[in-house]
């Protein structure tokens, strides 16, 4: 079949059985819902679609549904992202395993529908695993895998995982989905044993901690978003078997092996990087693309040995913090002692070509090779005249 | 074998739809296929664009189509605009919905009265005519990697009944109208 990433996703939600499903419309993610909507309506999806008046209260429901032991999902963008951002906390501190799409959008002022990283990074504090698709494909897979990766007991902390707008979340690529039976024996149920909602047995939760006991509940998310690392490649490979695809972990090494300069990506300008990464070794410029599918847990180590031995590592990060650099730049940087350029390119959905990628490999490495130490290069923009 | 195709169009027309038709019909075809829209101005009658692309190999890009094999033009008005050249070479082909040949020199030019056989297939809606199905059937066979088999087969995976006859009979008119190229 063909199909556009946000409907991957919604495919993705129905072969999980997800139970609960509540969410805000915003562009560009209003189709995974508008598809959610028509599968239950159609009765080839059984689950609560709670139309919400807004996102907070979407995240607030999922909450609710995921305490109560149901499978809950829900999709936003942007604005609406930040809106959420209260609920967002809540559900990774409170270790609830929602899944979440995020497709992300540049974040206004001034108004914009197009992609940017910056939304989906804004919440990398909040205790959630985050992964990045670079294909419909991939959205699809990673949906499922979402699922099976935050209900494991041995980490139990919420997904989300972001889709590039429009160049994803309305790019129309061929999908192949995974028979149902395979999606459940990989997924099985959410089991319901552990401390669900129960009047014969109250609990309470969002009661307050002092500080005899705060650092000890935060110590414990740490650590399972950091052993969710393990899980993560493991979940994967088992998802390789079953859908005869190889799928990334948590970094993807394209032709890193003898490379001099690196380009590391996320999302889906991966491919271009990866393309670009072809023309410029029929160049003889020995490149080779580092691709983030997890931004959290960190995969400060698989960075490391993916850029080992280069010349020149080129960050492309598709977001900013002002003050600061590019988000994913400063993360590499603190992960590897490689010479490091960090590209800020393709903001506020400004097109990133094959040629593009290319000229920042060439650019890192005529920078490295002149005894540059690293720094922020701003990529294309417009000179004001 | 690797080819981009943009369609311009306005608003309403379908040209998104008719992107995803190729690139649907390339996928039967055996071959890979994405088509990207470009979003933007999605009011009705605004200049519009979309892509397909079409390959022997996996399609790992997501950039916009830069160089374009095939430009499909469904306003013939849209001929003044610059952005239905961008990075247009000598070879694309111009697939144009108008009755007569325009003066454009240095191309290929395709012609078709796309308006004509959507109107003559009753593919109105709010007095805008449908112009998905047609160009869909036209550049399908300009690209020459999608047989005339395949078009209908697209159609009925869309539609159902009357409203997929009548759009066969229009992709099929398009497939067959396509003039000199």
């Amino acid at each position: 079949m063909i199909a556009t990433g946000n409907h991957a996703v919604a495919h993705g939600v129905k072969a999980a059985r997800a139970e609960v499903v509540a969410a805000y419309p915003i562009t560009p993610q209003t189709q995974i819902i508008e598809k959610l909507s028509e599968f239950i309506e159609r009765g080839d999806m059984r689950a609560k679609l709670l139309r919400v008046e807004s996102e907070h209260s979407a995240m607030a429901a999922c909450i609710g549904a995921s305490a109560c032991g149901a499978r809950a999902f829900t999709a936003t963008s942007s604005q609406g992202l930040l809106y959420m951002s209260e609920m967002v906390f809540w559900a990774g501190l409170g270790s609830f395993p929602v899944v979440m799409a995020v497709v992300t959008r540049t974040l206004a002022p001034p108004w914009s529908i197009w992609n940017e990283h910056t939304d989906i990074l804004s919440q990398r504090d909040a205790g959630w695993i985050m992964m990045m698709c670079e294909s419909v494909q991939e959205a699809y897979d990673s949906t499922l895998q979402a699922f099976k990766i935050a209900e494991d007991g041995r980490v139990r902390q919420p997904v989300m995982f972001g889709l590039d707008a429009f160049s994803l979340s309305h790019t129309s690529e061929r999908l192949d989905p995974v028979e149902q039976q395979e999606a459940d024996a990989f997924l099985p149920a959410p089991e319901r044993n552990w401390k669900v909602l129960d009047v014969q047995d109250p609990t309470t939760y969002g009661n307050m901690a002092g500080p005899d006991i705060m650092m000890e509940i935060r110590h414990s998310i740490m650590e399972r978003v950091k052993n969710s690392a393990h899980l993560i490649e493991e979940v994967a490979l088992e998802f390789s078997r079953i859908s005869g695809r190889e799928q990334t972990g948590l970094v993807e090494g394209y032709k890193t092996s003898g490379a001099e300069v690196v380009l590391v990506v996320a999302g889906a300008s991966s491919g271009d990087a990866k393309d670009a990464a072809d023309t410029l070794r029929e160049e003889g410029v020995k490149a080779g693309v580092a691709r983030l599918r997890v931004i959290r847990p960190f995969p400060a180590e698989k960075i490391r040995e993916t850029v080992q031995g280069c010349k020149a590592v080129a960050v492309v990060d598709r977001d900013y913090s002002f003050g600061c650099g590019g988000i994913i730049g400063k993360e590499v940087a603190s992960a590897t002692r490689a010479r490091q350029f960090n590209y800020i390119a393709g903001i506020g959905g400004r097109d990133l070509s094959i040629s593009d990628f290319m000229g920042v490999a060439k650019d890192a490495l005529r920078r490295s090779e002149a005894g540059e130490e690293g720094g922020e290069i701003w990529w294309g923009t417009k000179r004001h005249q | 074998m690797f080819l981009e195709i943009r369609i311009h169009g306005r608003g309403g027309q379908g040209i998104v739809t008719a992107a995803e038709m190729i690139a649907e019909a390339a996928i039967l075809e055996g071959f890979y296929a994405q088509s990207i829209p470009l979003f933007g101005a999605e009011r009705r009658g605004a200049p519009v664009s979309s892509s397909t692309r079409i390959s022997e190999s996996p399609i790992r890009r997501h950039s916009q189509v830069r160089n374009p094999h095939i430009v499909a033009v469904c306003d013939p008005i849209l001929l003044y605009m610059k952005e239905v050249f961008d990075g247009v070479v000598d070879g694309t082909t111009l697939v144009i919905n108008h009755k007569q040949e325009p003066q454009l020199k240095g191309f290929r030019v395709a012609l078709l009265d796309a308006t004509g056989i959507a109107v003559e297939n009753g593919l109105v809606s709010a007095g805008w005519a449908i112009l998905s199905t047609v160009i869909f059937g036209a550049v399908s066979k300009v690209t020459g990697v999608v047989s005339k088999g395949t078009v209908p087969k697209v159609i009925r995976s869309r539609w159902d009944g009357e409203a997929a006859e009548r759009n066969v009979l229009a992709a099929t008119a398009g497939y067959d109208g396509v003039k000199s190229w």
